[in-house]
């Protein structure tokens, strides 16, 4: 369950920019996460609450872009969609490839007060 | 709660120590738990700031890594391990796998040729640590409490503690778990995983993010085919599948059949470090 030290990382994040803005609160958070990053958003749901619990993400709205996976194979220049890390290219069926897209973790926004 | 080592409380968050120290109950004394509250000190120090103001609504732009906090201090590892010489493999694998037996009999075998030390990290027990330790090998237990992985900042207090000579190998061995660790970058020079022909073949796509991020494929427990089910080159291909740049072993830790050429590639490791000293 790393997914909560993922939170955590979250948390300290808001807790920081928070404080530097001087605001008291975050009201929405905004995350972008790639299919591809390693993240479980059903995990992260899950220890969600009690990972902002007494922090400035309390009763903050969770947003969460998901970000499809592209990646780009180096044998045939194809790009393609990826769901999985070991995706092939769909045109060569090469295992050679770069990720472009999908292993994005990020907190891309917080709105405060 | 603790933001940098994730900790849940005071009484389950890591303890570094090493074997016959006597586990006092996360002291801290390195890792002091100011972090989690630095900001705040902005808060009392009279820097003020014109567009504050209460009750009104203001979207902060901050486009930040998640894990950056993590990957700036494995920068920091690497860039010491680099400075002394040091060449730092991060061992994962599920438990069970045979990290630690892998670990005993490459350190029994090669002890007289190669200067090593040793990280251990499970969530509990010193047990590891003190099978290290019976090898006169200096190691230090990471014990993470409810943790699921090494972090960098473990690591970081943990090499602190092990006062590493240059030109050695550090061996550091995660906590058994082949989800977990992959997104945790440790600072190390390579990562390798550990899977053992009892575990099926399609483990590599079942758990592919840990393969796609490791450079050594280590295949245990070869001395078991003969009574498992399993194809070991379908093993590779899987693998291979995952991330085509894998660098395979195969060995048995129990018969050491195989370790020969694991052995080898340590020692190409330790002569580049002497070669570069």
């Amino acid at each position: 369950m790393h997914e909560l030290s993922i939170a955590i990382g979250i948390v300290k994040i808001a807790e920081d920019e928070t404080a530097k803005a001087k605001a008291k609160q975050v009201t929405k958070i905004e995350l972008e996460i790639g299919v591809l990053s390693g993240v479980e958003l059903e995990s992260l749901n899950f220890v969600w609450k009690s990972a902002v619990k007494n922090t400035v993400l309390e009763f903050a709205k969770k947003e969460i872009d998901i970000i499809k996976g592209i990646g780009k194979c180096l044998d045939c220049n194809t790009e393609f969609d990826m769901k999985y890390v070991y995706d092939t290219c769909p045109k060569c069926k090469s295992n050679f490839k770069g990720i472009l897209k999908g292993k994005e973790l990020r907190v891309k926004a917080i709105e405060v007060i | 709660m603790c933001g940098t080592c994730g900790c849940g409380s005071e009484n389950n968050g890591p303890t570094i120590l090493k074997p016959g120290e006597e586990k006092h109950q996360h002291s801290h004394d390195e890792h002091t738990h100011e972090h989690s509250h630095e900001g705040h000190h902005h808060h009392h120090d009279g820097h003020t700031h014109s567009y504050e103001s209460d009750h009104k609504h203001k979207v902060l732009k901050i486009e930040q890594d998640i894990l950056q906090n993590n990957q700036v201090l494995a920068a920091r590892n690497r860039g010491y391990f680099e400075a002394k010489n040091i060449f730092a493999l991060n061992m994962v694998s599920s438990p069970g796998s045979g990290k630690t037996s892998i670990l005993e009999r490459t350190l029994a075998d090669l002890k007289d040729e190669i200067s090593f030390y040793v990280i251990e990290g499970d969530q509990q027990t010193l047990n590891d640590a003190n099978r290290i330790n019976a090898l006169d090998i200096p190691v230090i237990q990471i014990n993470t409490g409810k943790g699921c992985h090494l972090e960098s900042d473990m690591v970081y207090d943990a090499v602190k503690k092990l006062i590493i000579e240059e030109n050695s190998i550090l061996m550091i061995e995660n906590v058994g778990n082949l989800v977990c660790p992959s997104m945790f970058d440790l600072g190390e020079s390579k990562r390798v995983v550990i899977i053992s022909t009892t575990e099926g073949e399609d483990k590599p796509i079942k758990y592919p993010d840990m393969f796609y991020t490791s450079d050594i494929c280590i295949i245990n427990k070869i001395d078991l085919l003969p009574y498992v089910n399993i194809d070991i080159q379908k093993i590779k291909n899987y693998a291979l599948q995952v991330n085509p740049n894998l660098q395979f072993f195969e060995v048995s830790a129990t018969t050491g059949e195989g370790m020969k050429a694991w052995y080898d590639w340590l020692k190409d490791q330790s002569k580049n470090l002497k070669a570069k000293a």
